[in-house]
């Protein structure tokens, strides 16, 4: 075996695959909040709206769920500018990542209406609650609870899935990664400190979701 | 606009470029099978030194439970690329393809590990001391016992992720496997209409996840109803 | 000399929390010994001692004057060749017939000839009164069928002294006869048990020595009229105050 393992020469880069690792961050942020949007107005038309709205609803979800993020990006990127839409990587990416997400959102925040119980809306109305009343004191943890695990565990799919950005050259850390590795050569290195600061990031994801999970709607878990 | 397009399709579905199409989804659909296949044969192993108490096993439960994170929580681009430039260094030949194809079955095996786990877990407690007060070994406990119970909770989650895995493997793309967002690109490449080709990669990839998603449901449906 | 003689026995969970701290009394041959107390004072924890589920720390346990070992994976094995045990609930093999359930351990751990492993199963599950139910699955069973089913398998691998978890404990109320009338069989017959159980009446009926047991000791020993209706241990009078008020 004619190679060493330098890591010195990649360490000083570290930061620079932090700052990465911030705008991955953000990308995964502000998808998953858009897609929530989108899963919410999905989740009410599939619940209230009329035949042809939920039609609508479905396909979209159905398609969206069965056919890969990085191929829904490729149209998006290579695809709209020939409508004359012309999107930087970044909002490509964005764009994607959130439709991508709503799709799922969708699906998740239905499951959750479905599993509000009628008994649970009687025994509030039993109790003399008004509409707004048990929406809020009912409806809602019970939807906060039930919604939490889905959406966190989407949430860190997602942060996972800001990598194929770097397939469109953004600098998130999959894609500084792939800079460094230009520039240094030691590719084992830089890719191995990458992926430990993926499981870095996501483990503590994991811990701040389960923590906040546990203050705000006392739901429990576990990361390992 | 839409002109150029319709006159593009007789131009682009040819019989070569369909043939090119099928060769490359064919690689889809293998990648992902075999990929899940031999992910579950490693996961299931994983799994059961995770949860197993026999105490010649215990050293194995860290590395075990790394293993497992390792491979859930990096993202599929960064392990093939690892695992791409770490076998060019150990300047083993792999083709492209064996690459990815180790890279699938490995992060799979991760993934797959976990869903065995709970399916293991499910089974009661009292279950594993019935067979050890029986004095099964832990083989016949699993065997017997535990994995004929396990396997109803294990069978839908499994299959739901080979479906979603037929999606991962579109990354295999960027290290020059033939599949078929790889095909895709080509076509980008050689001129044709980006809508065209993608959206017609997205047809294809939804013609072979849907039906797998519909059997997938019928399925589950068909294990909740049934006796043991 | 006793049959079964525990003696001193300490053990503790997981968490070095103790739970047994020196248990000891002693069964004789065809005896019924029956395990009281409160919740959490170790009575199961000694019945998993007895058959090796948990390891004990000190003490002994003699069989017909034989010492029992626990210590190796062949001494937890001739343990359990000793000692039977019928948990409270989800003893049987959700994946079984009741036959497979009672004939699985005979055939595939000790190796014997199937066809003489299921003729005793069988007669066995006769026995028990579910001659009728040999191919059905637990699932198509009542608890307290199900917990018949437990108890001959327990009897399949021919043990010298049957240990009963609270086998009642988890069923509905009309089942628990059928399982009562199953353990007032073999009680006849002479096997010898170590029972602990909730069903005072029953205890009072079918038990020659009652055992007292609070906070991971032995706090009385005596006969069920004594220990039932005359307990001499404030704790034990406690116990019995609160029990017997419903």
């Amino acid at each position: 075996m004619q190679f060493t393992i330098h890591f010195g020469q990649v360490v000083k880069y570290i930061p620079y695959l932090l700052g990465g690792a911030w705008l991955s961050f953000q990308i995964a942020f502000l998808a998953f909040c858009g897609g929530m949007v989108i899963g919410l107005a999905g989740a009410m038309a599939k619940t209230f709206g009329n035949r042809f709205l939920r039609g609508i609803v479905n396909a979209y979800v159905t398609f969206f769920t069965n056919t890969p993020q990085l191929v829904q990006i490729y149209f998006i990127f290579f695809g709209l500018p020939q409508f004359g839409l012309v999107l930087s990587p970044y909002e490509a990416v964005l764009v994607g990542m959130t439709i991508n997400a709503g799709a799922y959102a969708t699906e998740i925040q239905r499951a959750g209406f479905l599993s509000v119980h009628r008994s649970e809306l009687e025994a509030a109305e039993t109790v003399g609650m008004s509409l707004l009343q048990s929406v809020r004191y009912v409806i809602l943890p019970h939807l906060a609870k039930v919604l939490y695990p889905p959406f966190s565990n989407l949430y860190i799919i997602m942060t996972l899935g800001t990598s194929m950005a770097a397939i469109f050259g953004v600098e998130e850390l999959t894609g500084r990664s792939f800079n460094v590795n230009a520039m240094t050569f030691r590719s084992i290195e830089v890719f191995s400190i990458t992926a430990g600061l993926y499981i870095l990031v996501t483990i503590v994801a994991s811990f701040v979701l389960l923590y906040l999970g546990q203050w705000l709607f006392r739901v429990k878990g576990k990361v390992f | 606009m839409w002109d150029s397009l319709l006159q593009e399709i007789p131009r682009f579905f040819t019989y070569y470029n369909g043939i090119f199409l099928l060769q490359a989804a064919w690689r889809t659909i293998a990648l992902s099978a075999a990929g899940c296949v031999v992910g579950f044969a490693i996961g299931f192993f994983m799994a059961i030194i995770r949860i197993t108490r026999e105490r010649r096993l215990l050293a194995a439960r860290v590395p075990s439970i790394g293993y497992v994170e390792f491979f859930r929580r990096v993202p599929f681009l960064v392990t093939l690329m690892f695992m791409f430039f770490t076998f060019q260094i150990l300047k083993f030949q792999f083709s492209v393809f064996t690459v990815a194809m180790i890279t699938v079955c490995l992060i799979a095996s991760g993934f797959i590990a976990e869903i065995v786990r709970a399916g293991i877990e499910s089974v009661h407690m009292t279950q594993w001391d019935a067979g050890e007060v029986l004095n099964f070994t832990l083989v016949q406990k699993l065997r017997l016992v535990i994995v004929p119970q396990a396997w109803k909770v294990i069978l839908p989650p499994a299959f739901s992720f080979f479906i979603s895995f037929i999606k991962d493997t579109a990354l295999a793309s960027q290290i020059g496997v033939i599949e078929l967002t790889y095909a895709g690109k080509v076509f980008n490449n050689k001129g044709f209409s980006a809508i065209l080709v993608f959206g017609t990669i997205l047809i294809m990839y939804f013609v072979i996840s849907y039906p797998l998603t519909r059997f997938g449901r019928w399925m589950e449906s068909k294990l909740g109803v049934s006796k043991h | 000399m006793a049959y079964l003689s525990i003696e001193n026995i300490f053990a503790s969970y997981k968490d070095d929390k103790p739970v047994l701290t020196g248990v000891g009394f002693s069964v004789e041959k065809g005896e019924i010994a029956s395990l009281i107390g409160p919740s959490g004072s170790g009575k199961s924890t000694l019945l998993r001692v007895l058959v090796g589920l948990t390891k004990p720390k000190s003490g002994r346990v003699l069989l017909d004057g034989v010492p029992i070992s626990y210590a190796n994976k062949k001494a937890l094995r001739e343990a359990r060749d000793r000692f039977a045990i019928v948990f409270q609930q989800y003893n049987l093999f959700q994946n079984m017939t009741a036959l497979r359930n009672v004939t699985i351990a005979p055939i595939k751990v000790k190796k014997r000839n199937p066809q003489e492993v299921e003729k005793e199963a069988i007669v066995l599950l006769e026995k028990v009164g579910l001659g009728e139910k040999l191919n059905s699955y637990p699932d198509e069973l009542s608890g307290g069928q199900q917990q018949r089913v437990a108890i001959a398998r327990a009897l399949a691998l021919k043990p010298d002294i049957l240990l009963l978890d609270e086998v009642t404990s988890a069923l509905d109320p009309e089942l628990i006869n059928e399982v009562l009338d199953t353990i007032r069989l073999l009680a006849r017959e002479g096997m010898t048990m170590v029972i602990v159980s909730h069903e005072m009446a029953f205890v009072r009926e079918v038990s020659s020595k009652v055992v007292f047991m609070d906070e991971g000791k032995v706090v009385e020993i005596g006969n069920p009229k004594e220990i039932l209706d005359h307990p001499k241990t404030a704790r034990a009078r406690e116990f019995m105050a609160k029990i017997l008020r419903h």
